[in-house]
């Protein structure tokens, strides 16, 4: 293996670096990086999909920690064109300070979602998350000027490490048990042994670490502030490519590394392993966003708890297993990335313009910009599941994978659980969009020049995707299980 | 060609985003009398198998999942898709007067009609909860935005009911779709469901979609939703909304669990008959006209429920041709009530109304409301008794006990009627303190024809009421020519819906 393969095989991370470092340079020495930066990582970022496309389909190095598959790299794309519909958010949050700084750790925590999502070796898979966390951590405390931010990054930062440190206790007892890091491996050493107590403790250690990143309850304690108090793209890519690789990843681990110890989490035979505790998770998720949920009069934090609702749901693909269970999981989880990327960027525009992003904020949207309240309707009924849109498809596939696993439809209860959440749902989904087109628009509230050009034309496409996913989902759909191997 | 049906109500609806405010209620006549002409034509054209539930278009969609873009068509289906033609016409025309956001509202208005043409054509399952599902968000605009009385929560009612049938609808069709391979409700119908599935995932499906019926007890969203609703969005609820429950679960819950449906289904007709004797009761007790309308279309309603209960070939025709006779009578009703009456003298208190002396100040609306309680009382001649006789036949084979208390609860249905006509329209200053009890309106009914000297006591208090407007005319008359049509001749309908019935596999 020389040096000169190597980099070719990870030439896309390597061109994000690039691009991180050539936006670092900019934010240094030229004044108008707010708008010379997202161009440059926009550009950096166009070229390292490029250079995914032109990887061959199948590499494998040094034991699992580079791994190219088609998956591997189907979802580098999906991760780095979320990043590029969260970068020109930046350009239209004109409080941050140091445009240059944050977009090249927005790149950098790119390079993590990379790494995480293109290995398939629990030490490769840490620095990963490690290096995402990070850059994650640094993104959500940006606006120093915001106690919110400073408080959204510090409660990020602490939630975030003790997760990490419990991940990696329980990367080291699967070590210990299994003499092994490689998830494949892994798998090999765990097949036919009985669930030991130790084993349960590694697994459930190494859950942990992902049920934060995915912000399943009752690990989802950071998600609200961070959400809420983040700069506005910071959320966005919280909520969109760290969550998405998070999946990736949780699914490879529990489907390929723990497979053996699947369990069962059927009503009438639950057997222990991890499908159980992730069920459980996936419940109480689906209960607790949803209901707290109801309660909230911030947008932003009204889309942190349904962020936890929707972790619930696209857990059940990963509890359902197998390809099908484990591509609905897949599909659920970009389209709502996209679907979340989208929101935000239409509360950047109005907390841009009113100030802030409480629901008053958004009253008489409809009369004020028919656009961004058209957008908001789409990027909401499909969270809410409603056809023609992609949530509605992501919830049939998915709903119908869990209900088609396990011996006699054992996850029906599971199922019910989901669509009674569904439903809770659509009731403050429909609040939201009550005050943007029934409400009428509060006397103060001036017209503003609406979003900029860069923040419309993502909003336009973002709809788009959600549109076009929901009417031929097959566009995703197929490469997704086309790509499980 | 009916599949255009679809394709011209959205497509309406898109140009209706795009070209300025003036050109709205135009554009949406044309659409909706576009969709009417091209089911009528398909009605009085001869090649058409509607025995059977026959494929007009498929395409595959999500190859990958089974899913397939697959329009059908029989008897049952080219009833429902004529009577939404109608109810979306009279709608547009009862509507004329909509200026404010007229754009959005007929946009919403329009997105309603096609997705149900979608519903009464799809023969794809998840196509037809697909298009099940896109109707209830433009009829929470409809209401929310445009309504009146107490507007944004009957709104939401509506919806949160419509969502709650949809999420068991949900269950139920993610069901069949695991257990029986297929989402082609042609192939479904032929497979054979295990007993045990269809004793729990029948009652899931036809309850979810019931709710969208007005199953007692999950009707209450229907009166507050219709009171809250405009002219048209009540109209299309009764007319269209109603209808879409009962035929998806005479399509796919019936259709698919034969089995789980002999099962349960005594327990829909007890269901049904509480539902017609309740809403007539609680109907009599109203104040607000629309409320005494939206309880009485849940009361026909449940005549559609009990018809589809009965489990034979005539009460389930007569089911199907309710569906068409109360989606024609209730737009009517619902257009007297809203557009002619509530428009005018902003109020709908039967009490203040009683003192206005309409007849003489609308004769125009009054012979409408006069030929629309006629109708909805079951009087021969128009389509309600058509369609109830039918169900009671029906009934008859298999609850002749259900037959007797329906039959005592017809005649609350025409007290009830008859009461608001009284009170409505022919009432003057002196009686306004009527009491409201069967007993009275019995009385009510000798009083009627009230004598010419009483009405002449106020006439400068109608001067004021601006006259009924052509399009108003246009609208009521079509509502009044299809329930005369079909009473008079019902033959028409029947010889449509009954080969297509029959071809169900309940039946069997």
């Amino acid at each position: 293996m020389s040096y000169l393969e190597l980099l070719k095989l990870a030439a896309p991370e390597a061109i994000v670096v690039v691009a991180a470092l050539a936006v670092l340079t900019i934010g240094l020495t030229t004044a108008r990086a707010l708008v010379l930066g997202p161009i440059v990582a926009v550009l950096g970022v166009a070229l390292a999909i490029g250079a995914v496309v032109m990887l061959p389909s199948h590499a494998n190095l040094f034991g699992g920690m580079l791994v190219i598959s088609p998956l591997n790299s189907l979802f580098k794309i999906i991760c780095l064109a979320l990043a590029i519909a969260t970068v020109p958010l930046v350009s239209s949050e004109k409080a941050l300070r140091n445009p240059g700084e944050y977009i090249a750790v927005l790149l950098l925590g790119s390079v993590g979602l990379m790494l995480l999502v293109g290995s398939e070796e629990l030490l490769m898979i840490f620095i990963g998350l490690e290096l995402l966390g990070l850059s994650l951590y640094v993104l959500a405390a940006f606006d120093k000027a915001d106690v919110h931010s400073a408080e959204a990054g510090l409660k990020y930062f602490l939630f975030g490490s003790t997760a990490s440190a419990f991940t990696l206790f329980g990367i080291s007892l699967i070590y210990g048990m299994s003499g092994t890091t490689a998830l494949a491996a892994i798998g090999q050493k765990l097949a036919g042994a009985p669930v030991q107590p130790l084993l349960a403790v590694g697994i459930v250690m190494t859950l942990i670490g992902f049920a934060f990143k995915i912000a399943a309850a009752p690990f989802h304690l950071w998600a609200p502030d961070a959400y809420q108090g983040a700069p506005i793209p910071s959320a966005a890519f919280i909520a969109s490519g760290s969550k998405v690789a998070s999946f990736v990843v949780l699914g490879k681990i529990v489907l390929v590394g723990f497979g053996p110890v699947h369990g069962s989490a059927d009503w009438h035979a639950m057997i222990a392993g991890w499908s159980p505790v992730l069920a459980a998770l996936a419940a109480f998720s689906i209960l607790l966003g949803n209901f707290v949920a109801l309660a909230q009069t911030n947008v932003r934090r009204l889309l942190a708890y349904s962020a936890v609702a929707h972790g619930g749901y696209t857990l059940l693909g990963v509890v359902a297993g197998g390809r099908e269970g484990f591509s609905a999981t897949l599909f659920y989880t970009s389209t709502y990335a996209v679907t979340l990327v989208g929101a935000f960027a239409v509360v950047g525009s109005v907390r841009r313009e009113t100030g802030g992003d409480d629901l008053q904020n958004f009253s008489g949207l409809a009369a004020r910009s028919p656009f961004l309240a058209a957008c908001m309707a789409i990027f909401f009924l499909s969270l809410a599941g409603l056809p023609p849109l992609a949530g509605f498809f992501g919830k049939f596939y998915l709903f119908s994978a869990a209900f088609r696993a396990g011996a006699n439809h054992g996850l029906l209860w599971l199922v019910a659980v989901a669509l009674f959440g569904s439903f809770v749902s659509l009731y403050y989904y429909l609040i939201v969009l009550k005050v943007i087109f029934v409400d009428k628009k509060p006397e103060s509230a001036t017209a503003g020049n609406g979003p900029d050009f860069f923040s419309r034309i993502t909003v336009t496409l973002l709809a788009a995707v959600v549109l076009v996913l929901g009417i031929m989902p097959q566009t995703l759909a197929a490469k997704i299980i086309a790509s499980l191997p | 060609m009916i599949a255009w049906t679809i394709y011209i109500t959205f497509a309406g609806a898109i140009v209706l985003l795009v070209l300025p405010r003036v050109f709205a209620r135009w554009i949406a006549l044309v659409t909706a009398t576009a969709g009417f002409a091209v089911s009528l034509a398909t009605f009085f054209c001869d090649d058409v198998d509607l025995a059977h539930f026959t494929t007009i278009a498929r395409v595959p969609w999500i190859p990958a999942l089974g899913m397939n873009y697959h329009l059908a068509l029989d008897g049952i289906s080219l009833t429902l898709v004529l009577v939404t033609g109608i109810a979306a016409i009279s709608a547009v025309l009862f509507s004329w007067d909509v200026i404010d956001r007229a754009n959005e509202f007929f946009f919403w208005l329009l997105l309603v009609v096609g997705g149900s043409y979608g519903v009464f054509l799809s023969a794809d399952l998840f196509l037809l909860f697909l298009f099940y599902e896109l109707v209830i968000v433009p009829k929470y605009f409809l209401i929310a935005i445009f309504g009146s009385t107490n507007k944004e929560y009957g709104a939401m009612k509506l919806t949160l009911y419509s969502f709650f049938g949809g999420a068991l609808v949900f269950l139920g069709i993610i069901a069949v779709y695991v257990s029986g391979g297929s989402l082609d409700l042609n192939e479904l119908a032929q497979f054979q469901f295990a007993p045990q599935l269809q004793s729990w995932a029948f009652p899931v499906l036809f309850l979810g979609f019931a709710v969208l019926a007005g199953i007692w007890p999950l009707h209450t969203w229907a009166p507050t939703g219709h009171v809250a609703a405009p002219t048209a969005g009540s109209m299309l609820l009764a007319g269209i909304v109603m209808k879409l429950g009962a035929y998806a679960s005479l399509r796919v819950a019936m259709n698919l669990f034969p089995q789980g449906f002999q099962m349960w289904r005594t327990w829909i007709a007890v269901l049904a008959v509480i539902g017609i004797v309740y809403a007539a009761a609680v109907a009599l007790r109203q104040r607000d006209l629309k409320f005494v309308i939206g309880y009485s279309s849940v009361s026909h309603m449940g005549f559609v429920l009990l018809g589809l209960a009965t489990a034979n070939v005539f009460g389930v025709s007569g089911a199907v041709l309710q569906m068409f006779s109360h989606g024609v009578i209730g737009a009517l009703l619902f257009a007297v009530a809203g557009r002619m009456i509530y428009r005018r003298t902003h109020t709908r208190e039967l009490d203040a109304l009683a003192g206005m002396n309409l007849s003489r100040a609308l004769p125009f609306a009054a012979f409408t409301f006069v030929v629309a309680s006629a109708a909805s009382m079951g009087i021969p001649g128009f389509s309600g008794f058509a369609a109830e006789i039918t169900i009671l036949i029906g009934a008859w084979k298999s609850y002749p006990l259900a037959v007797w208390i329906t039959g005592a609860g017809m005649v609350l249905v025409a007290a009830f009627t008859l009461r608001a006509l009284k009170r409505t329209f022919f009432d003057v200053d002196g009686e306004s303190a009527a009491p409201s009890n069967a007993s009275a309106a019995r009385t009510d009914v000798k009083q009627m024809p009230a004598p010419p000297a009483q009405i002449t006591s106020s006439p400068e208090r109608s001067i004021h009421l601006e006259p009924i407007t052509i399009p108003e005319k246009l609208g009521a008359g079509l509502l009044m020519f299809a329930t005369l049509a079909v009473g008079l001749y019902p033959k028409f309908l029947l010889d449509r819906i009954q080969p297509a019935v029959e071809a169900m596999r309940f039946l069997k």
